[in-house]
């Protein structure tokens, strides 16, 4: 594959792969540490035949991002941790009335405004069980800017081909590096679309149980009557409160996530395989994690690496069973402990679970994986 | 009809000229604002009139970060940092609270300032809604101050509802393609807000470059009653691309052009005041090119964008229903083509 080999910001590189992944509107509001996704995406799109909208705000945003996937475009937005917020009642709605759309969230330090311009990873709850009611969502958390660039378009993939949102979640520091990287020829790249009805308006359902789980979607004046709403809704799109409805209507969106799981998850082992600890990170705190192993190995400790790419679903099959051959498990992530929780539910007391944690602006760094490494195993209990 | 009770105000006179006007400080050193900006000018002239028992709020935007970094802070009075689309409901809640407090004795009962402040995004953008909700609710006394720039000058000068038409911003940036990529007019904040809420007994525009002028109508806002609104034009040489030493001559100029009207709306009564009145009243105004090609903002414009923006403003005094306040047309409109 003809490549480009460039110096590239993380943000520029989200930006470019929209473009490359097909990505014509984007709809958006300022914040840092995000801004540059959407100031490439200004420049660019309207040259493209694209359309790019500043709102008013994050819950417009969303709002626009999604009456522009129902239009049938490739739709996504950008965001950090305050704006994050205010879209999780139309991520909510996404999910539910199944439009594909990209909701990139550069993390920022938190609650509330937070630290602005300093790197966290305290959204991994969030991004997953954020909104209310029960629904999947699919989270890709790149770890280098080579990365945010294929998960990027993964990201409209995976969107695309389950109807579902997709986030893209890296920190401040994934966003604001660069690097320099090869980027793959656009042209080249497998692009996927969602899937559209084939067959006569007449009997189009736009929420049909089909085989895959994944109705055909219909582009807005098409020609295809579809009713879109956020109440709970029949194949027709129709809202109900029949209970046996509603019950085959959630099953479907679960399902449709779990038939995909192979297809959707994603993750990265390095020196697992002899390792008597497998440290477990995403995003900027895993690079730490392997600085770390490579200098433990360098003095003869037997440490590897378990990279989870999509955090939502979680890696917990392949976590398990490498959890089951390792004598310790530390935790690396730059929150309070949240990845940690999943990682216990997956380790399911095989191996003690450790915790490195950093919650305080800065960037995990490799000596706080190594201190880690020689802290006592106790299961869970360092918070 | 429900009787309304509303706390006492505080009683503050205006000031009778620059020689009268108090020197205690209440917003001093501690801020990284720019060389240049009028909106530090407007947070300390705004407190300056409104005096020391005053609680501050501020929703985000640059006079929330550029005033509160690195362990410091230039308010002397009590101060708040609000989310960003609800500089209205801190008012509110704030205002409300302090009332239901001094009404079961809890604390001593005296007129207490409340002003939440806003910049254009927080204000015209995502916060309007909340601060209409407050402008209904006149039993609270409270200000909301939308400080103007013209921009999400915190984020790096992306563009706002308030965002003049064709400005560059990082949002906008003119190509060689396509010249102008902000082609929308900005939003009428002061008179929207004024014609829809028939209620608030306040509403006005102010520009710190005529000083005594906007503290003055700050001192009315807060001495009337109920919730009121000022909205603020304040030059920024960062977000408008100037030589930091233009800013006071631009907040003169965009008055003089009968691009930012000054008006008060007190008790439904409309007023234009200041040089603005002189141009309701018909005299002459400066052509907008002397203010636009003043910024790099505008320095893409053409002669056929100056005259679009011009035509604009032309309509504004001549057209409207109220020159400069309510944009209703007193005859038809004609289709305006785009440059």
């Amino acid at each position: 594959m003809a490549g480009r080999v460039e110096l590239v910001q993380g943000n520029q590189g989200c930006a470019r792969a929209a473009l490359d992944a097909g990505c014509r509107f984007y709809a958006g509001y300022p914040i840092t540490p995000s801004s540059e996704i959407a100031e490439v995406l200004a420049a660019a799109l309207p040259g493209l035949g694209g359309v790019f909208l500043q709102m008013e705000d994050e819950i417009a945003s969303m709002g626009a991002v999604l009456g522009a996937s129902l239009a049938g475009c490739k739709a996504m937005t950008a965001s950090s941790g305050p704006g994050f917020s205010l879209m999780q009642e139309h991520i909510g709605y996404a999910a539910f009335t199944e439009i594909p759309c990209v909701i990139v969230n550069v993390m920022r330090g938190g609650p509330s405004t937070g630290l602005p311009t300093s790197p966290a990873q305290g959204d991994v709850m969030q991004a997953r069980w954020g909104t209310h009611g029960d629904h999947p969502i699919i989270v890709l958390v790149p770890a280098s800017v080579a990365e945010v660039y294929g998960l990027t378009v993964q990201a409209f993939t995976l969107a695309e081909r389950y109807r579902t949102p997709v986030v893209l979640l890296y920190d401040e520091v994934i966003g604001h590096v660069r690097e320099r990287v090869t980027l793959p020829d656009a042209a080249a790249l497998p692009l996927v679309a969602r899937p559209r009805p084939a067959g006569p308006p007449a009997g189009y359902r736009p929420y049909a149980a089909t085989q895959t789980g994944v109705p055909p979607m219909a582009d807005f004046g098409s020609g295809y009557r579809f009713h879109v709403t956020g109440l709970a809704h029949d194949e027709r799109g129709y809202p109900t409160q029949d209970a046996a409805v509603v019950a085959r209507l959630h099953a479907r969106l679960h399902a449709k996530l779990e038939r995909g799981r192979d297809d959707i998850v994603s993750w990265e082992a390095a020196g697992v395989d002899d390792a008597e600890t497998v440290v477990v990170a995403f995003g900027i705190a895993a690079r730490a994690a392997r600085q770390a192993m490579t200098l433990a190995r360098a003095r003869g400790e037997r440490v590897g690496v378990f990279r989870p790419r999509t955090l939502w679903p979680f890696p917990d099959r392949e976590l398990k069973d490498i959890a089951g051959r390792a004598r310790r498990i530390v935790v690396a992530e730059m929150n309070m402990g949240q990845m940690l929780l999943e990682v216990e539910r997956c380790v399911a007391g095989q191996a003690p679970v450790v915790p490195c944690l950093r919650a305080d602006g800065l960037p995990l760094t490799p000596e706080d994986v190594l201190a880690r490494l020689e802290a006592p195993a106790r299961a869970g209990a360092i918070r | 009809m429900a009787e309304v009770f509303t706390n006492a105000t505080q009683v503050l006179q205006g000031f009778k000229g620059v020689k009268k006007v108090s020197v205690e400080e209440y917003f001093t050193s501690g801020h990284r604002t720019c060389q240049g900006c009028e909106s530090a000018l407007v947070m300390r002239l705004m407190i300056k009139a409104a005096g020391p028992r005053t609680i501050v709020l501020g929703a985000t935007g640059c006079m929330y970060v550029a005033n509160t970094t690195y362990y410091t802070t230039p308010w002397v009075v009590p101060w708040m940092h609000t989310q960003l689309g609800s500089s209205g409901s801190a008012a509110l809640g704030t205002a409300a609270g302090l009332k239901a407090l001094m009404k079961k004795g809890r604390m001593k009962a005296e007129p207490i300032n409340v002003i939440a402040f806003c910049g254009d995004g927080g204000g015209a953008d995502m916060g309007l809604g909340a601060i209409s909700a407050t402008l209904t609710h006149k039993e609270y006394n409270c200000l909301i101050l939308l400080y103007d720039n013209e921009s999400y000058a915190n984020t790096d000068i992306q563009a706002s509802g308030s965002t003049p038409y064709g400005a560059n911003t990082t949002f906008s940036p003119p190509g060689s393609v396509k010249r102008i990529m902000h082609n929308r007019w900005k939003k009428n904040t002061a008179g929207m807000l004024a014609a829809g809420h028939p209620e608030c007994r306040y509403v006005a525009t102010v520009d710190a470059s005529y000083a005594v002028d906007m503290m003055n109508k700050v001192r009315k806002a807060l001495s009337i009653g109920g919730p009121t609104f000022i909205h603020s034009f304040d030059p920024c040489p960062k977000g408008w691309d100037f030589d930091p030493m233009l800013s006071h001559e631009l907040g003169e100029l965009a008055v003089e052009t009968g691009i930012f009207p000054l008006y008060e709306v007190e008790d439904g009564v409309v007023r234009h005041y200041g040089k603005t009145r002189a141009i309701a009243e018909g005299r002459p105004r400066k052509p907008v090119r002397e203010y636009l090609l003043k910024q790099g903002r505008f320095a893409h414009f053409t002669e056929e964008d100056l005259d679009y923006f011009q035509a604009k403003v032309d309509e504004m005094w001549e057209k409207w229903e109220i020159p400069g306040v309510i944009p209703f047309w007193k005859e038809k409109r004609p289709a305006v083509p785009m440059p």
